[in-house]
């Protein structure tokens, strides 16, 4: 099988405060969606590199919840939610949590597409209540270089009189 | 000024008013008047969204006189980009991540389906 590389689309909603996630994926909805059910395949992909991801649980059915920690030395992010709505291989709606903001909320849509041929399009939408909680939350994503980034920000708010 | 610079630039961005204003900006500067003139709204109420333009650093007052034309921080406009990049490039190491897993993962369509997708959570250790 050849590897190919799909390209990530990031689509920043400009009318509601969303974030829309779509990439392609070389496997059937089957699979991609068992990647997404079983904490022990869960933990391997979701969290950043740089961190260590810990399951508390993972009841990934209808009326189900999750917990679970990404872990830095002694730093830790913890982050739990419900899934409100889980149908085989086609869609998982759940709501996300950053413990550290416990009444922040995110309502998430993750849609698995059958392409066909073997392969699907996942589709990720994450839903806040406002425009800011948005923006933090895309800024929250860049566990690399957020430091700096902000730095540049801020060099660049100087320069500018 | 609560809000990170980030929230702010993009706060700045949410309101449509401003963003058909930044996008007159970005022809060329223009006076309060002049960004004035096709909204049917007061030069005040045009002032109070250049302010929060400029509080977000997206734009600039000039020093010409009365004129004072308004100028559009083009610099802090790719920075958003950048930024929007960034997160794009987080998901696509995850979904990089995704895509190894997959490809290890053995074909469920036989008989061997295994039920595990629930299983293996651990009750009890939520507080």
């Amino acid at each position: 099988m050849t590897t190919k590389t799909h390209e990530t689309e990031i689509d920043i909603d400009r009318e509601v405060p969303l974030v829309r996630i779509t990439r392609d994926f070389d496997a059937p909805p089957e699979k991609v969606f068992r990647a997404h059910t079983d904490p022990d395949l869960v933990m391997k992909w979701l969290g950043p590199r740089s961190l260590q991801m810990r399951v508390g649980h993972f009841d990934c059915r209808t009326g189900g919840s999750y917990r679970y920690k990404h872990v830095r030395g002694t730093e830790e992010f913890g982050f739990h939610g419900s899934f409100h709505e889980v149908r085989p291989s086609e869609l998982i709606v759940q709501t996300f949590t950053f413990d550290g903001q416990p009444d922040e909320v995110a309502l998430e849509r993750i849609v698995f597409t059958d392409l066909g041929d073997g392969r699907t399009r996942l589709t990720s939408t994450s839903l806040v209540d406002s425009f800011a909680a948005r923006d933090a939350f895309v800024a929250s994503g860049m566990e690399v270089g957020i430091r700096e980034g902000y730095e540049r920000l801020d060099e660049v708010l100087a320069g500018s009189d | 000024m609560g809000a990170d610079p980030l929230s702010r630039v993009f706060a700045a961005l949410a309101d449509p008013t401003r963003r058909d204003m930044v996008g007159r900006l970005a022809a060329g500067d223009a006076t309060v008047n002049e960004l004035a003139r096709p909204y049917n709204v007061t030069v005040q109420a045009v002032s109070k969204h250049l302010k929060v333009l400029a509080d977000a650093g997206l734009v600039s007052r000039g020093k010409d006189g009365q004129r004072r034309p308004v100028h559009l921080e083009a610099e802090v406009f790719d920075l958003m980009t950048k930024w929007i990049e960034r997160y794009r490039r987080e998901a696509e190491d995850r979904y990089r991540r995704l895509d190894d897993i997959l490809a290890a993962m053995p074909d469920a369509t036989g008989q061997g389906e295994s039920p595990s997708t629930s299983t293996t959570y651990q009750k009890g250790s939520s507080s």
